[in-house]
């Protein structure tokens, strides 16, 4: 397409990147007398490395103090409880462990427990004998741990999606299925091309992840870079809930990572991972026979029990590390108006809500005026989780809304309303109906749920069933209809 | 909340259903209800479309929906109470059953005994843990046989099936029949899984490839399908590098088990035997909770229907007299253990005072055996396969002669029998 027949728009602040960063930082301009626009290159928001998260709210204790990863980390675990219940997002204090196998291992966990203390982070140290009353399923070998109660996980893509929710709700604009493909600056105004559009803004926010330096490279401020590192997770059946209360930590090995893990997912899930691989590629998003033997030793060393067996699903992303080893929180030293927030890698999404909330300030220090909006509403109406209520509130339900009477996901007992709600605040595939409602998340991952799921997205957004996709243009997950093959060359 | 009371509730409507709530009835149980989650009665069999289904029981080659419809006749022409599109959320060990439809909302119904009969779900890629990338166009055969013969829709042109398990083998004939190109089916063991005359009826006659100790060890493609990896593997079911081949197709059918759905049994308290994922059974298909009856392939995945409604009937008709007090606590019992080259044995426990009907599959293949039950009966059998249910009777006077606490269930060589001889 010619630049010339794309349309123009012109915005105050241009967001680029709908992951955790991009959206809560919509939410929280959405808070001004702002004109925000959040451009996503897929077809809804939090698919990029939000959606692969773990999905730990971290306490704040593995940090090295001076970094931005330490000074963001405890604020942003600090904002999770009222953050979640604006947003009606499920949030679990479950807490975390480091637990230590040896006596060696037991000097870094008592590290990680005065550097809480010094941060002012809640943190306990616990006997073997605690460490196994609280954790039963833990290895015999336990030592001792450091507990942090106030850890805990939450649903990076729920949370994304709400906090976008509440950002379009509140003012902010959304467009999916939008890459940057080219970026310029002219005069006061910075440019973005999209394959529909040329957006003029006065202050651009990279938020793009694992391609913030490409989009840098764009604005010609190539002066930091993005190393994608793979993680594999290894997802469980729910009738695993209750294997481990916290999320469990070895002591790391290594410089890069926090190690291995077994998580209590928000949803109830066990799920173990992930691996801290570099790889060469920033689409590299295979699991691997390597990375499940890995996992599955490292956390079998502290959880005994972990049954392969039980797995019923996997997947990777891949973190956006920045060769500096820290967040990058800066506006460009070299294009005036372009906020860098990049290389925001674990604790990243702990860090997500502080990050946020300092954008306003980092504005004002560059001359944004920030008049605060009379009207903003921080509440995102509830989503109803049928399987949650009780009998008598779901009878209530049903006679409310017979839709509520239909259960479309056996396995997590989601109902055709819930996913027709999903669909109405922005779900527009099978993969976004899933992280929304978990309906085809569970044991049988769709298998009986995605044809009806597949005639829902069909009738609510008025497409033919062919059209529905898995996660947007490309992934059609049904090519044709009965005997249209007939006596057609198949090549 | 509407509150229902009944003698007999089964849960769910496919074939094992069906013949449970009609012996019900016909035991004598006044009020039966069927709890169907579907729109209609007859469960899988509904998208079954192809024939062969009926030939011991009806001695005729009806297809699945046929063979479905018969006893849905038989079961409209009685006062048997059927729930539609109504789902199962909660059964207790008190045998209350919590269930919703969007007509009557909540529904609490208190059954004097209940028949499980939910049926089974497929294995997915996640367990199998396929490495690679997730892209569209990668289903359980199942789902694809239901897009195909329910929906109308074909996913695809260029078809690899993974798992030679009998949904596999027929859904590579019906993807052929729609004119996709089936490239291979790729199976880990070192022979089919599904039954043989699928093999000849599915495969050989379409000149689809079997790969046979092989398995696919990547997936290709980012938004759809692209292709996968297939690669030989050694006893471990380990790939053996050097092996590899790229096979080009936009869409992965697994056909690689069945798991049978015991989420409400478990809810419930029901033992679960860890082989057959099903509950643990007496000889009247009592699990472990008086009162709770299972049958079909919620108790152990058969590859036949007919021994699917056979196996209900007695359930149903033994939970129409523990409703109505007539099924009496066992004298004996004996436990009965899985052998040399067996899997697993169904019942898990009898009381030698009534007829069983052993269900059980070997581990391996093998031939000119003899299947031994507990020393009490021993049959040769020309072939044996996991693939292929052996089933025989034993009468209270064979089973009387009983003494021990196990009965075992072997297959024993002929070698082995003659030395006994």
């Amino acid at each position: 397409m010619k630049r010339e027949a794309k349309t123009e728009k012109t915005v105050q602040v241009a967001i680029i990147g709908g992951g955790i960063i991009g959206t809560l930082v919509a939410r929280e301009l959405s808070r001004y007398e702002l004109d925000v626009l959040l451009l996503e290159k897929e077809a809804e928001v939090g698919w990029g490395t939000t959606k692969a998260n773990s999905g730990i709210v971290h306490a704040g204790i593995h940090e090295d103090p001076g970094t931005l990863k330490a000074k963001y980390c405890f604020p942003g675990n600090q904002m999770f409880p009222q953050l979640c219940e604006e947003l009606a997002v499920s949030f679990k204090r479950s807490g975390i462990l480091v637990v230590a196998l040896s006596a060696e291992e037991m000097d870094m966990v008592e590290m990680y427990y005065q550097r809480g203390l010094e941060r002012g982070v809640p943190v306990r140290m616990l006997s073997r004998e605690e460490l196994l009353a609280q954790e039963p399923n833990l290895t015999p070998e336990v030592v001792g741990a450091v507990f942090a109660p106030q850890g805990g996980s939450v649903m990076p893509f729920e949370l994304a999606a709400a906090a976008m929710e509440n950002a379009v709700a509140n003012g902010a604009q959304l467009m999916v299925e939008s890459p940057v493909l080219d970026a310029w600056v002219e005069g006061e105004k910075k440019y973005l091309e999209t394959p529909t559009h040329i957006i003029a803004a006065d202050v651009v926010i990279n938020a793009a992840g694992l391609f913030a330096d490409e989009i840098a490279r764009m604005f010609g401020d190539a002066y930091f870079s993005i190393q994608p590192r793979k993680g594999e997770e290894y997802l469980f059946d729910l009738g695993m809930k209750g294997l481990v209360n916290s999320t469990i930590f070895p002591v790391p090995s290594g410089k890069t990572s926090k190690g291995i893990l077994v998580i209590p997912t928000a949803d109830g899930n066990v799920m173990i991972g992930p691996t801290s691989d570099n790889v060469g590629s920033k689409d590299d998003l295979g699991t691997s026979y390597d990375g499940f033997e890995r996992i599955l030793s490292e956390t079998r060393r502290l959880v005994p029990q972990l049954d392969p067996r039980k797995i019923i699903t996997q997947f990777a992303g891949l973190r956006a590390a920045s060769g500096r080893g820290d967040f990058i929180i800066e506006f460009s030293p070299n294009v005036p108006g372009l906020l860098h927030l990049a290389g925001i890698e674990s604790p990243g999404l702990t860090a997500a809500p502080a990050i946020a909330a300092d954008v306003p300030r980092l504005l004002a220090e560059q001359g944004v005026a920030l008049t605060p909006k009379q009207n903003f509403n921080p509440r995102r109406a509830g989503v109803v989780r049928f399987r949650e209520l009780s009998r008598a509130e779901q009878d209530a339900l049903i006679r409310e809304n017979p839709a509520y009477g239909r259960i479309v996901c056996r396995c997590e007992t989601v109902t055709e309303a819930e996913i027709v709600d999903a669909i109405r605040r922005g779900a527009r595939t099978l993969d976004g109906v899933k992280f929304r409602t978990r309906a085809g998340a569970g044991r049988c991952q769709s298998g009986f749920c995605q044809p009806v799921i597949m005639e829902l997205l069909s009738r609510e957004l008025g497409i033919p069933v062919e059209q529905v996709t898995k996660r947007g243009p490309g992934s059609e997950q049904i090519c044709y209809e009965a005997k249209e093959l007939l006596g057609k060359e198949v090549s | 909340m509407k509150r229902l009371e009944v003698d007999v509730a089964v849960i769910g409507g496919g074939p094992a259903g069906l013949a449970a709530a009609l012996a019900a009835r016909q035991e004598g149980a006044a009020k039966v209800l069927i709890i169907e989650r579907n729109h209609e009665l007859g469960g899988i069999l509904q998208q079954c479309i192809h024939h062969g289904f009926g030939l011991h029981r009806f001695k005729a080659e009806l297809t699945g929906p046929e063979y479905a419809q018969r006893f849905i006749n038989l079961v409209q022409e009685t006062d048997i109470a059927v729930l539609l599109e109504t789902m199962v959320l909660e059964v207790s060990k008190e045998r209350t059953i919590y269930a919703v439809n969007s007509q009557e909302g909540m529904l609490e119904i208190q059954a004097q005994a209940i028949v499980l009969a939910m049926g089974c779900r497929e294995r997915t890629r996640g367990a199998l843990r396929i490495p690679g990338r997730r892209p569209a166009g990668i289903f359980s055969a199942g789902t694809a046989q239901r897009y195909v013969n329910i929906d109308g829709y074909v996913p695809g042109k260029k078809v690899v099936i993974l798992g030679s398990g009998d949904i596999g083998l027929i859904m590579a004939r019906r993807m052929s029949l729609e004119g996709a190109q089936v490239q291979a089916v790729v199976e880990v063991l070192p022979y089919a899984a599904g039954l043989a005359r699928n093999v000849v009826q599915c495969l050989e006659d379409f000149a689809i490839p079997l790969h046979l100790e092989s398995t696919v060890i990547e997936v290709h493609g980012e938004d759809r399908l692209e292709a996968v990896t297939i690669a030989k593997v050694d006893q471990n079911w380990t790939p053996i590098p050097g092996t590899e081949q790229k096979i080009e197709c936009d869409t992965l059918l697994l056909s690689v088990g069945l798991i049978p759905e015991n989420e409400l049994s478990s809810g419930a308290g029901v033992e679960l035997d860890p082989i057959t994922n099903g509950p643990k059974v007496d000889d009247s298909l009592m699990t472990s909770i008086p009162g709770i009856f299972a049958c079909g392939n919620v108790l152990h995945v058969h590859d036949l229907v007919d021994n699917v409604s056979k196996e209900a009937e007695k359930a149903g008709a033994f939970a129409a007299q523990y409703a109505l007090g007539r099924l009496s606590a066992p004298q004996k019992r004996v436990k009965v253990a899985a052998g040399e080259n067996i899997r697993y044995v169904v019942p898990q426990e009898i009381s030698l005072d009534k007829p069983v009907e052993f269900f059980m599959r070997v581990q391996r293949p093998d031939q000119d055996v003899y299947l031994d039950l507990g020393g009490l009966r021993r049959v040769k059998k020309q072939f044996v396969k996991p693939s292929e249910m052996l089933n025989i009777t034993l009468t209270p006077d064979v089973l009387q002669a009983f003494a021990g606490e196990t009965l075992t269930v072997r297959i024993v060589s002929a070698k082995e029998v003659g030395a006994d001889a």
